[in-house]
């Protein structure tokens, strides 16, 4: 047999071409998803994906409408049309336990400056809501439509505790379960409030531009009637825009800014519990191999999402991946170049496991491993602005904690990439029984799977079948 | 020892015994009956070089009143197929064996003329001169001008093998059956039509010499009347009569049994036709009920003319054609469903029978079949094949018989049929005789049969056709049912023998032959009266089918061994056919193609460096030379010779022979950019693929052979096809990649026959596509052609492509490249190997769909195991079911590395095509593994 073999396995040319790339070969052994499922509804960006059970999802982009899912079939369910412009914030609202109503609740807002209460339904039940402009769409669920805001809401909260939603566009509004407007601030700023949470003792904070809004929702009391939204502090710690803020335990929250800025808030009294604003140094004893990049663009530093567990808070900085541990106050690990252009959502698994989607199409499944090494030089967090930039210069008052007794290091190794979108992965969604969903700019909704577990579900449901035909028959 | 050849060359077989293999015995429903001189060395196609046609054809023939028997068209209606072979003497044999009672007239007590409702006559006749032999259906049309209002005529299937007309009896019977059927019914309407004309002219007349009379009666009112006003008078009354007459035949026709023409489609306007009318009695003859008759002639636009007095009968005028009689639509449909026959029993008789159990075998396989079949066509056949299988009494078969549409027990009971098909003669003679009666008769005759005496009676007919010169032998016929109002009909058959004659001579070997026709044997007939119809209509092929056993116990006494079987999935028995003993290793790959069990091996020795024009490879009998490279040898082709002067060389090769025009045309195509012209005995004998039933058969068959042409150019020229063909059949998708779409789209036909396919829709293949592909194509195709272009859409779909590159392997067709995983089993090597000496496109197809079968039942055992996939006690652990799985693939399957994989694709496939409530609903699921890829270069 004539065959020559040439040359090994190649990597993926759009990859191969970044040298500091960390990339992985075909060979993806610890990767656990083998199958994949591409779902099409949507013609343009899909922008969202949010849970409602243990085996639906919604989607919903650019092109104004929700679809939802079964996880695991991969089956469209329910096609949601109601907006005429972009979503730009989805969230659900959860049943009350007291309601007999099982129904869940997505409220979606939209650039068109309206926000759509629809009805997720158990496909038996289709309840009704009594109240507002009712719009009725193909599949006869009512849906109730909110049209007075005078500015696209760019993001919803929910407070379970009191039993109010909250929109946050150029001002702050509070509204219930009905849809009544319980109350609202006067405008707050053009570029409105771009995040916002919920903390204890009646708070949100909400982040507009650069400052953190900390406002008291006051609830109707015998002494005055009427809800009522007062701001009680302003937080002007950022030097730029802050692209992200949740609250990662019942002590801190967390605020991501455009340049880098990662800070913790304590919760309680909206002090700066600690600070990193340096993600772009180089810090060799992490990354040794890789080159220094001079001229980095702030957008590469942007944080755009984070995610945290017990321990550690993941940021995605620009292109790469930050581990920061919270109680060592420093970052313990990170991938400088994660993926080949900004990453844009990350989410923890339970089994140390980290996973990333980016711009540039990819979606990496990360590995949190223990270095055993011996004792090496610290993290130099206290080198930065050597390559910073005029405006992130003011950084005194950050403590800088290098913690020499810290011999424990880890590492993020990628042990599998996903590849399947043409176009930037927006976001995911991860099931433990299903796999992940993600989204994607190619208007795109890929379901991965575990390949093996899926065969055996299949291959059970095959003797199911066979057994309610009666044509299972056991040997002795 | 096996490791020694040189000893082995020189051990006997039988020396070599030590561990007889004990090969599991072929079920009974894969026996097909071996050729019976095979011993004697007479080669299974060497009649064919006696008949003067290059190939089965029908022929239609009438016995027309006039000029005496005639044919009249052929299918296919092409001079070359008959040849020099003379039909006008073929078609005075034919006519002159009709059985049926097509008497129409004044039966004698009844006034008036009765139609028949004749039943066809199914006879099988021999012109061993000629070497042709018919299966002859013979039917009765009616025609009011013709004489006794009946013209008949007949359809013979011509082939130059008896045999094929025997085993195939009862399937031609039953597709000829359908053909008549269409016929009869167009030409019942048109029957109808006619009389109702007839009824408006005569009513016309009545009309017109009433009035003359009246006019007479006026002009003289003497009291007596002129010579010319009885004269008036008497033609009045003949018209009256005559009128009474055709009333009654119009009724007569419009009650034709209606139940007859249920289940043939073709006729379903005809029973619309007659939905409404109450079935009357044929006997009816009450003139007061002419009335009713008035009805049904209120045709529109008809201007009735005069008719004249004098009967018209006259020899110059001109008969209606065949198109006349019948409805033209009628008549179409009757030539489609011939051209059907015709396609459907082309080809050699092993072949026939061979596809025809394959066909049945995959029919069972529901489960598995989906996978590499061709759907569409199996469903076709199958419903063919219902159609064609009667129904069969259960309790006449055989508990253990698991076939219940298999066409093998009719193939078996062939004999069976000689042997009933003789007693029933005498049932015929003795219409009268009640049916209980009938089988009272039967019972002793069957009785009084050694099925030994059988056997030569039928060995006879083989040995002594040869030199029966003259004579023509009626080798079977089936019932000749007549519709009888009352028994009177009997006296006036007009059948040209006596069935006792017929009887004596079937038992006595055909010695007394004195008329030099020789009927063999004769079908049960049965008098069919429409009142009673169900009691008295026991179908004769369940008649026939209550002799299964007898008859195949005959015919495997005949037979003496069993053929090995080509396409059998067992395990382990691939590796053991009889001829692998000391084939060499590059044939032993192959065990599972057909060619291996024909070829000789001494040749295949000498063929062992696979050199492209090695002779073709013998038969294990003394081989007749086919090819035309053999002429030279062949004594048998000399005979031939003068009839197929004027056939390019290619059509002397026997299964073109066989093969149809276009067939032919084809083939010589395919020689034509095929590697070689040689082409082995093995392979033409099973070059037929399955072209039964269904009508597109020739296109389909058509695109097998040029795909596995082209597969088999592939596997030739590319030394990396085992990785690319792994890609497929582990559902990797396969993109190749060129700049010429020709190309491009040729190759990717020739490899699809390599992907499994998701379920009953069409195969997940896309031929040709230009723009950049995206994840979701991989998912829906697994087989992809595309467009290498320099544009910059080009660059971006080659970029698509290497980013998708984990989902795909990639075949360069311009740069002769293949990026795909590694591949190191032994399952592709099997199906395609680089030194097979399968030559043939439609050879390697069915090479690949035997090994594929065989994967096809791994996979199946592998999905259906319960206790590989589902923990056995409690809660075990997955591992264990893991290396269950692993160790059934590897130990019980035989699967070594990467064929494991194969199978758990097709496992996959097969649980989601089980678990589907709506087949073809839900796509499946993109799969695939993290390995890396390889770059093969030539």
């Amino acid at each position: 047999m004539l065959r020559w073999l040439i040359g090994g396995g190649r990597e993926p040319q759009g990859l191969a071409e970044k040298s500091p790339l960390q990339t992985i070969g075909e060979e993806q052994t610890q990767n656990p998803y083998t199958e994949l499922l591409v779902l099409k509804a949507h013609h343009d960006i899909v922008r969202f994906l949010v849970q409602l059970d243990d085996y639906r999802f919604a989607s919903a982009g650019d092109d104004g409408i929700v679809v939802v899912w079964n996880a695991q079939t991969g089956e469209k369910l329910l096609e949601l049309n109601g907006h005429t412009q972009k979503i730009t914030a989805i969230i659900t609202l959860p049943s009350l336990e007291a309601c007999e109503e099982k129904n869940q609740l997505i409220l979606t807002a939209s650039a068109d400056r309206t926000v759509i209460i629809s009805l997720n339904p158990e496909p038996s039940e289709i309840a009704m809501v009594t109240k507002g402009p009712v719009w009725d769409c193909d599949t006869g669920r009512q849906v109730q439509k909110v049209s007075c805001f005078q500015s696209t809401v760019k993001c919803l909260a929910v407070l379970r505790r009191l039993d109010v939603w909250l929109s946050g566009g150029n001002d702050l509004c509070m509204w219930n379960r009905k849809l009544d407007l319980l109350c609202k601030t006067s405008h707050l700023s053009d570029t409105g409030i771009s995040a916002l949470i919920e903390i204890p003792k009646n708070c949100v904070v909400a982040a507009v531009g650069k400052e953190l809004i900390i406002f008291r929702l006051v609830a109707p009391t015998e002494g005055s009637l009427g809800w009522d939204i007062l701001e009680v502090k302003r937080l002007l710690d950022h030097q730029d825009n802050i692209l992200s803020l949740v609250n990662v335990n019942d002590l801190s929250f967390v605020t991501g800014s455009h340049v880098g800025e990662l800070i913790i808030w304590d919760i309680l009294d909206w002090t700066v519990q600690a600070c990193e604003h340096n993600f772009w140094d180089p810090s060799p004893q992490l990354d040794t191999q890789q080159e220094i990049k001079l001229c980095q663009k702030p957008n590469d530093v942007s944080i755009h999402h984070f995610t945290w567990d017990e321990e550690n808070i993941f940021v995605a900085v620009g292109r790469g991946l930050y581990v920061y541990n919270l109680q060592m106050k420093r970052v313990i690990a990170c991938q400088k170049t994660a993926h080949d252009s900004s990453v844009l959502h990350v989410a923890k698994l339970p089994n140390r496991q980290l996973i990333s989607c980016s711009e540039d199409g990819s979606v990496r499944i990360w590995e949190l491993r223990e270095k055993q090494q011996l004792a090496a030089e610290p993290v130099p967090t206290g080198f930065f602005n050597m390559w910073g930039f005029g405006r992130v210069n003011k950084q005194a008052s950050h403590p800088v904690k290098k913690q020499q007794e810290n011999a424990i290091l880890f590492s993020l190794e990628l042990i599998g990439d996903l590849i399947g979108h043409s176009s930037s992965v927006e976001m995911f969604l991860y099931f433990e029984d299903h796999g992940l969903v993600t989204c994607s700019a190619d208007h795109l909704i890929i379901l991965w799977k575990n390949g093996e577990r899926e065969s055996g579900l299949r291959s059970l449901k095959l003797f199911q079948k066979l057994e309610e035909n009666g044509d299972l028959y056991l040997a002795v | 020892m096996i490791s020694a050849p040189d000893v082995v060359a020189f051990t006997k077989e039988d020396e070599y015994e030590e561990e007889p293999y004990n090969e599991p015995a072929l079920p009974e429903e894969y026996s097909v009956p071996l050729f019976p001189f095979a011993s004697q060395g007479a080669n299974p196609w060497s009649k064919l070089s006696g008949a003067k046609f290059s190939r089965d054809f029908i022929l239609i023939s009438e016995f027309s009143e006039q000029v005496g028997p005639q044919p009249l068209l052929t299918i296919p209606n092409d001079t070359k197929v008959f040849g020099t072979f003379d039909l006008n003497y073929f078609s005075l044999r034919i006519m002159s064996v009709d059985y049926q009672a097509s008497f129409v007239g004044h039966p004698p007590g009844s006034a008036y003329p009765k139609l028949n409702f004749v039943e066809d006559s199914k006879v099988v006749l021999g012109d061993s001169k000629e070497g042709a032999f018919a299966y002859v259906h013979h039917l009765t049309l009616y025609d009011l001008e013709a004489r006794g209002f009946v013209r008949p005529f007949c359809m013979a299937y011509i082939s130059a093998d008896q045999h094929k007309i025997m085993q195939q009896f009862q399937e031609l019977s039953a597709e000829f059956s359908k053909a008549s059927e269409c016929l009869k019914t167009g030409n019942r309407k048109a029957f109808a039509g006619e009389l109702e004309k007839k009824l408006k002219d005569l009513d016309y007349t009545r009309t017109v010499l009433h009035m003359e009379t009246e006019i007479q009666k006026k002009a003289n009112d003497k009291g007596f009347y002129s010579s010319q006003a009885i004269e008036k008078a008497n033609e009045l009354a003949s018209v009256e009569k005559s009128i009474i007459e055709h009333q009654d035949l119009l009724k007569q026709i419009r009650s034709y049994p209606r139940r007859k023409s249920k289940g043939s489609d073709l006729c379903s306007r005809e029973t619309e036709y007659t939905q409404d009318r109450p079935s009357q009695a044929a006997t009816t003859s009450d003139p007061e009920e002419s009335a009713d008759t008035d009805r049904y002639t209120c045709r529109p636009a008809y201007t009735p003319k005069l008719i004249k007095a004098k009967s018209t009968k006259c020899f110059d005028k001109k008969l209606k054609t065949l198109e006349e009689l019948c409805d033209t639509d009628y008549f179409t449909q009757t030539l489609a469903q011939l051209s059907h026959i015709e396609r459907m029993f082309r080809g050699d008789l092993c072949y026939l029978l061979t596809s025809q159990i394959d066909r049945a075998l995959l029919k069972q396989q529901h489960v598995t079949n989906f996978l590499f079949e061709d759907f569409a066509e199996a469903d076709d056949r199958a419903v063919v094949r219902q159609e064609s299988a009667p129904a069969e009494p259960s309790q006449d078969r055989p508990p253990s018989r698991s076939l219940e549409k298999c066409p093998i027990p009719q193939v078996l009971i062939s004999m069976g049929s000689y042997r009933s098909s003789v007693e029933s003669v005498l049932i015929k003679m003795e219409q009268e005789l009640g049916d209980e009666e009938y089988k009272e008769v039967e019972g002793t005759e069957s009785g009084s049969f050694d099925p030994q005496d059988n056997l030569d009676c039928l060995d006879m007919d083989m040995k002594g056709s040869i030199s029966s010169g003259e004579s023509i032998e009626v080798l079977g016929t089936e019932k000749a049912t007549s519709v009888l109002s009352k028994s009177d009909s009997l006296g006036s058959l007009t059948v040209p023998l006596s069935p006792q004659v017929v009887r004596s001579k079937a038992v006595s070997h055909r010695t007394i032959s004195e008329d030099s026709i020789e009927v063999l044997s004769t079908c049960p007939s049965e008098a069919l009266i429409p009142d009673d119809f169900k009691a008295s209509y026991p179908s004769a092929i369940n008649e026939e089918e209550s002799y299964a056993d007898d008859g195949k116990g005959a015919i495997h006494f005949q037979v003496g061994t069993s053929p090995p079987e080509p396409g059998e999935a067992e395990e382990g028995s691939v590796e053991n056919t009889p001829l692998q003993t000391d084939a060499s290793c590059c044939i032993g790959k192959e065990t599972g193609g057909p060619q291996v069990p024909l070829s000789s091996p001494a040749l295949t020795l000498s063929d062992e460096e696979g050199v492209v024009s090695t002779p073709p490879q013998r038969s294990r009998q003394k081989d007749q030379g086919f090819h035309v490279d053999f002429a030279m040898e062949n004594s048998n082709l000399s005979s031939r010779d003068h009839s197929s002067e004027g056939f390019p060389a290619y059509e002397l090769d026997p299964s073109h022979l066989l093969a149809s025009q276009d067939d032919s045309k084809t083939s010589l195509d395919d020689y034509s950019d095929s590697t070689s012209c040689v082409s082995s005995v093995a392979s033409t004998s099973s070059d037929r693929m399955p072209s039964s039933a269904h009508p597109t058969g020739p296109s389909s068959e058509r695109h097998k052979k040029r795909a596995g042409q082209n597969a088999l150019k592939f596997i030739r020229q590319y030394p990396f096809a085992h990785p690319a063909i792994y890609s497929l059949l582990s559902g990797r998708t396969l993109v190749v990649l060129g700049e010429e779409e020709a190309m491009v789209r040729k190759l990717v036909t020739a490899l699809s026959i390599f992907v499994p396919n998701y379920g009953c829709c069409a195969k997940p293949v896309k031929h040709w596509v230009s723009s950049p592909l995206h994840i979701s194509d991989f998912q829906k195709w697994k087989l992809i052609g595309l467009q290498r272009a320099v544009s910059p859409a080009g660059t971006g779909a080659l970029h698509a492509l290497s980013r998708y590159s984990r989902y795909t392997s990639v075949l360069d067709l311009d740069r002769k490249t293949l990026r795909c995983p590694l591949y190191r089993g032994t399952l592709v090597p099997r199906l395609a190997d680089r030194r097979t000496h399968i030559r043939r496109g439609s050879t390697y197809y069915m090479h690949v769909q035997s090994v594929l079968a065989q994967l096809c039942a791994k996979a199946f055992l592998y999905t259906f195991c319960h206790h590989l996939h589902l923990p056995t006690r409690g809660r075990e652990a997955e591992a264990a079911a893991a290396s269950r799985q692993a160790s059934f693939l590897q130990l019980s399957l035989g699967l070594v590395n990467e064929d494991v994989k194969v199978v758990q694709y097709l496992a996959e496939l097969l649980r989601l095509h089980y678990t589907q409530e709506h087949p073809g609903a839900i796509q499946p699921t993109l799969r695939f593994d993290y390995v890396p890829s390889f770059l093969y270069k030539i």
